[in-house]
């Protein structure tokens, strides 16, 4: 499959192809509130008159979790199976005076979640989470600790304070 | 005039193949008739809930057909909090003498699953894997835990309690006791939440018979008093189920905390007034976060009450002690019926090998849901 063709999951979602892409949010001509993804109208004031808005592709870690079964499928589409399915972490990233966007974080264990802490920076990336019939990849975003940011190395033990498990978070073994 | 509840019923909780939700749900309904000493035909008027099904109100057809009217009702998890309201509603204006709320389902096992154009959102959502409300428990408990203090074990602790409280109720999916090591030992499903520490999804049915209080002599000497009915959904900038983004900024408080002050508003009744308390335990990490906000503890006291055992039944403050949804699994449609019922009888003074001591006056039921939707039930003697 390689030289494969990439498609984005959805139009809209993020600038893409781009060597800096970026989410695309909607700003409310009414109130002023950041959305993502650029909806019908405004959760805040049901206004329908929007901008399109580029959003920071930096941001800090809010929370996380990790996803260690399989998704119902449908809707989840990727190729895996209960067998194959390699567990994702996700989280919600806060872009600093924007909004805070759901997104999974970088995927197949790297980095490791267990290694994953509230408040570490991240950067936004661009990943294949599935691949159709034909070996065409589709592309969603996610968000990978950015170790290039001043305090950005990822920490060096679990944050599971007291965790009396040796297990990861991803149940790695 | 107020409302109170003279009858409950409830068909057990758990799988039942080849028995359908609604042959389900008109065992509840015959269970609460029979408790009320009612007839079918003296109910007035019904209020009836269902995820699954799609005419929940056909239920009658196992009933007698005789006209009543019946309205069906749908609100997530908070869909029983929505038919008891309503029921108790039509007694408070006057329309009606005498009301049934009825819930019931029957889901298939595993993880609810639905296309994201339910909820209002974007195919790519389900797509990618995040249409799913299992991971915003995680989410919203890892965050929890990072502000407040809480440790693993107190998630362990909640569940094996609520295990623990299942084994002592025949009506209860999941009545094995399972030691906090166990649980621990269970497989992360969403970090930090594992297997045994959530609920799964079910089969059952629920219904609750309520009157005018000014007659209710006719049918019981006991009848549990409806003190407050309130609902309300999400404002923007709470952290929600199903949100694919969140405003930056100062939080804005859960729907669960909404539902709270103003139930407890309504009643004239304060979180210190409760003895016993049913909250939405979709995870052992709800059950925690749902007793700040419903005001029953401060933020991060949790920690400490769960440590000393306030929680348990001869606590301080009992809370599911039916089990809850951990022990009882998820009906949807029947899942706040169940904590109705569970508190009618502590009310009454009759739940047995669970009953709390100290006669019991005032009981307190919470649901939480997608899209981000809290019912708040609060009864007395």
């Amino acid at each position: 499959m390689t030289g494969s063709r990439q498609i984005p999951v959805a139009e809209g979602l993020f600038t893409w192809p781009s060597d800096e892409p970026r989410l695309i949010g909607g700003q409310c001509a009414g109130c002023g509130l950041v959305g993502f993804p650029a909806g019908p109208a405004c959760l805040c004031c049901g206004g329908t008159a929007a901008t399109e808005k580029l959003l920071p592709d930096r941001g800090t870690l809010w929370t996380f979790t990790t996803q260690d079964f399989r998704p119902p499928s449908p809707p989840y589409d990727g190729v895996d199976t209960a067998e194959t399915f390699q567990p994702y972490a996700l989280g919600y990233v806060e872009l600093p005076g924007e909004v805070m966007v759901e997104a999974r974080l970088t995927f197949r264990g790297e980095p490791d979640p267990a290694r994953l802490a509230i408040g570490q920076p991240m950067r936004l990336a661009i990943v294949p989470y599935s691949v159709r019939a034909d070996g065409t990849e589709v592309m969603t975003f996610a968000f990978t600790p950015d170790s290039a940011s001043p305090g950005g190395r990822p920490p060096q033990t679990p944050p599971d304070r007291g965790d009396p498990s040796p297990r990861t978070p991803l149940g790695e073994a | 005039m107020k409302a109170v509840i003279i009858g409950v019923g409830l068909h057990p909780f758990g799988r039942f193949p080849g028995k359908s939700a609604m042959d389900m749900a008109a065992d509840a309904v015959r269970a609460a008739l029979g408790d009320a000493g009612v007839s079918w035909p003296q109910v007035r008027a019904g209020f009836v809930g269902s995820l699954e099904v799609y005419n929940p109100d056909a239920s009658v057809g196992r009933l007698g057909l005789n006209g009543v009217p019946l309205r069906g009702v749908f609100n997530g998890c908070a869909t029983a909090g929505t038919a008891v309201a309503m029921a108790a509603r039509a007694i408070e204006t006057g329309e009606h003498d005498l009301t049934i709320a009825i819930g019931m389902d029957k889901h298939p096992r595993g993880a609810f699953a639905a296309d994201p154009s339910v909820a209002g959102l974007p195919s790519w959502y389900g797509q990618t894997g995040m249409f799913l409300t299992t991971h915003f428990f995680g989410m919203k408990i890892n965050r929890y835990m990072h502000d407040h203090g809480i440790t693993h074990e107190t998630l362990a602790r909640v569940a094996a309690k609520n295990f623990r409280n299942a084994s002592a109720n025949d009506k209860a999916w999941r009545r094995t006791p399972l030691s906090e090591a166990e649980i621990l030992a269970s497989p992360v499903l969403n970090y930090p939440l594992r297997q045994f520490m959530y609920c799964g999804p079910d089969e059952g049915a629920g219904a609750v018979v309520l009157c005018r209080a000014d007659q209710a002599h006719k049918y019981t000497g006991r009848p549990v008093r409806v003190r407050a009915c309130a609902l309300r959904s999400r404002r923007v900038g709470a952290f929600e189920v199903q949100s694919p983004s969140v405003p930056v900024g100062e939080q804005a408080p859960s729907p669960t905390v909404d539902a709270s002050r103003e139930a407890y508003e309504i009643a004239g009744i304060g979180p210190q007034d409760v003895a016993v308390a049913q909250l939405q335990d979709t995870d052992a990490g709800s059950e925690i976060i749902h007793l700040a906000e419903n005001g029953l503890c401060k933020d991060g006291e949790q920690e400490r009450m769960i440590a000393d055992g306030e929680t348990e039944i001869g606590g301080r403050l009992p809370v599911n002690t039916d089990g809850g949804l951990i022990g009882n699994g998820e009906p949807i449609g029947a899942s706040g019926l169940r904590q109705i019922h569970e508190l009618v009888l502590q009310l009454r003074g009759t739940a047995g090998a669970r009953q709390v001591p100290g006669s019991p006056e005032v009981g307190y039921a919470h649901l939480y849901g997608a899209p981000g939707v809290s019912a708040v039930t609060i009864l007395s003697t």
